[in-house]
């Protein structure tokens, strides 16, 4: 009974009736429903349930295994923190939208053929537009609307996609690492069949916001509800990173991909100074760590990058609820308004130190122990640059992200705002996740046994089977544990030192101030340079049409003169002739003719 | 917490606590990098002395300074985008 019904059905089911609730039912089933999708999850059975047939496709709506699972796992912590955090909300459209939106992210994750994953993939895009939208103001309105056409934009690339695999290889299978056979590898992008999968690659490629193709992430993010932007923040990125993870391991184009990811975005997190934007930066920064993981393509860097997702879905909630909650009870998360509200709001900025160290990798908090794996994976296959950009990445994170999101929120100077700390909901949310992240950290045996693969007998990567612990079989026990000497007082170091790189900029005048400002970034592309283009366009077109039109009127004018002069009442041949003239020239015409006959 | 009464962080001489706290740390962390205590790293570079604490000091430099050089390129009014 239980593997007929999809992870995330339950959701799904509950958001079309939570608008014939109201009030404290409302915020029951809010919370109720992720708890009992939850418990559905644990009684699902490993493997494959649920196919169907349709359109002459063998389509497979669940398939469990143990990456689908861990994923599965860490979207219902986040979607319940996300109910528990929006529970004050008094507005249905938000919390139809975000159920929606959970519930076909975790049902994208379950998917075992891709028809089924395009399916809940739009759905994700659908749905959680409307958590922008919810906003309603104009600008949350546009951003919202350039947010779904890069979304839709990419479900059409991923159809494409699906649509041209299927000619080549008539499947649709999503179970297993479906590009990875040896011939397509080697040879991706180009080679024989490749147009499919490159058309699903760009599509996994925009949804985990690859350079050049993130900005719909810093546009829209920052302009979501307050809590809306903690649901966003949480699924669609890592749902790309989960496609990624299980379609193209060991692509190595995305160890560059995602290098750069790393550390491109954290020159622009230095100088934007809305605090919400800024940690949309920071979460693109941290795609990147999970696709150089996937590039790597070995089981350590694998695991580490669902590791890294799993850790990263919660610091990165717990730090959009905390700007949240300062936006929720300011009315602002700009970084030069703010100041000093660690007065007002002090289990706000407990928790938010709380996400902010997890994100810089402190030593026991989560992102310690997740991203480690990843880094070490890098150092053991000897990709020096790859390895520096990743440090660089790892100080300048801590830098933005750690020190310059409480700093500026809850010190630096006072901005003489005084309010009410956040309401009960969201700090009993934002200790939940803070305290994972501490227990991550602290802890993190029971989180590497659901890591899901395994170095083969062939030095192959495998994935074990379902109910087993990994950890026997996983390179990071004893000796590869995250707390040894040698990784722990390096990593102190980078990070102290970065701080005193912060401390000694500022309080030497040097470091940038917040202002309020918007920083050019590829969205003024399509927000400034393709509409003047299109207005310049229109404009010579307009002035080239006027022209032509300015030259015909002058040729038809002649044209018409010409005719006139003709044919006008003093023209040439409108003139009366007389009878004598005219037999004159017929004689004339006929004696020539008679000429011409006799001479040919 | 009463938000209007005096906290220990308004007084300047606290904030220089916290500091020079943070001199002696990274002071007593490159002391570690005198021992030969490195065993599980993979590249030669990191076997260097004080090698990530540099690494980190200077990388945040250089960061903040090619942000700030960003700006002045990129920085536009907060309605750039509105009109």
């Amino acid at each position: 009974m239980m593997d007929s019904l999809p992870p995330g059905a339950i959701l799904l089911a509950g958001a079309v009736l939570l608008p014939l609730l109201r009030g404290r039912g409302q915020q029951v089933a809010l919370v109720a429903l992720p708890v009992l999708s939850f418990a559905h999850l644990w009684m699902l059975n490993p493997g494959t349930s649920l196919e169907i047939n349709a359109f002459g496709c063998q389509l497979t709506l669940v398939h469990v295994d143990r990456l689908s699972f861990i994923w599965g796992i860490v979207f219902h912590i986040a979607a319940v923190v996300g109910a528990l955090f929006a529970l004050h909300v008094k507005d249905t459209l938000q919390h139809v939208s975000a159920l929606l939106y959970v519930g076909s992210a975790i049902a994208a994750v379950f998917a075992g053929d891709l028809v089924t994953l395009f399916v809940y993939w739009e759905l994700t895009a659908i749905s959680s537009v409307f958590l922008i939208w919810a906003s309603r103001n104009e600008r949350a309105y546009r951003a919202g609307m350039r947010y779904l056409l890069v979304q839709v934009g990419s479900g059409v690339l991923l159809l494409s996609g699906i649509v041209l695999h299927y000619q080549a290889t008539g499947s649709v299978d999503f179970r297993g690492p479906f590009f990875t056979s040896p011939d397509i590898l080697s040879s991706f992008p180009f080679g024989e069949h490749a147009l499919g999968p490159v058309l699903i690659f760009l599509a996994f490629g925009i949804k985990a916001a690859f350079p050049l193709l993130h900005n719909w992430l810093t546009d829209a993010y920052p302009e979501a509800t307050p809590t809306g932007t903690v649901f966003l923040s949480a699924f669609t990125t890592k749902l790309a990173i989960y496609t990624l993870a299980r379609s193209f391991p060991g692509v190595e184009c995305l160890i560059w991909v995602g290098a750069v990811m790393t550390a491109f975005p954290i020159f622009f997190a230095v100088i934007e100074n809305d605090l919400r934007r800024v940690l949309a930066y920071s979460l693109n920064n941290q795609l990147g760590f999970m696709v150089v993981g996937v590039g790597i393509g070995t089981a350590l860097s694998l695991n580490g990058t669902v590791s890294h997702a799993f850790a990263h879905i919660l610091y990165k909630s717990l730090l959009f609820m905390s700007m949240g909650a300062v936006l929720y009870r300011t009315g602002t998360v700009k970084g030069s308004e703010l100041g000093g509200l660690y007065k007002s709001m002090p289990w706000t900025t407990g928790f938010c130190i709380i996400g902010a160290a997890s994100i810089s990798a402190f030593p026991l908090f989560s992102g310690f122990v997740t991203k480690s794996l990843i880094v070490t994976a890098v150092a053991e296959e000897h990709h020096i640059v790859v390895f520096l950009a990743l440090l660089f990445a790892s100080a300048g994170v801590f830098h933005h992200s750690g020190i310059k999101i409480p700093f500026f929120a809850f010190f630096a100077h006072d901005s003489g705002i005084r309010c009410k700390e956040a309401p009960w909901n969201m700090l009993l949310a934002m200790g939940i996740t803070a305290a994972l992240c501490i227990l991550i950290g602290c802890f993190y045996a029971p989180l590497y046994d659901l890591l899901p693969f395994a170095k083969g007998a062939d030095q192959t990567v495998v994935q074990l089977p379902m109910g087993s612990a990994a950890a026997p079989q996983t390179p990071y026990t004893g000796a590869h544990s995250p707390y040894t000497v040698d990784h722990v007082i390096p990593q102190f170091q980078l990070l102290m030192f970065s701080a005193l790189a912060f401390t000694l900029l500022v309080r030497n005048g040097i470091y940038p101030p917040e202002l309020a400002s918007v920083n050019l970034d590829t969205d003024w592309a399509y927000r400034r340079a393709f509409p003047a283009a299109i207005a310049r366009g229109r404009q010579t077109v307009g002035q080239l049409q006027q022209a032509g039109r300015l030259v015909f009127q002058a040729l038809a004018r002649q044209l018409l003169g010409a005719i006139r002069q003709l044919h006008g009442p003093t023209g040439a041949l409108a003139r009366t002739w007389s009878i004598e003239a005219m037999l004159t020239w017929s004689a004339v015409l006929l004696a020539a003719y008679l000429l011409l006959y006799y001479l040919s | 917490m009463n938000a209007n009464k005096n906290h220990w962080l308004d007084d300047p001489g606290n904030v220089n606590k916290i500091v020079y706290a943070l001199y002696i740390c990274c002071a007593l962390l490159l002391l570690p990098d005198f021992l030969p205590y490195k065993e599980h790293l993979h590249l030669p570079f990191e076997f260097w002395w004080g090698f990530h604490g540099f690494y980190g000091l200077i990388g945040c430099v250089l960061l903040v300074l090619a942000a700030k050089g960003m700006r002045v390129v990129l920085k536009r009014e907060e309605d750039y985008y509105d009109g």
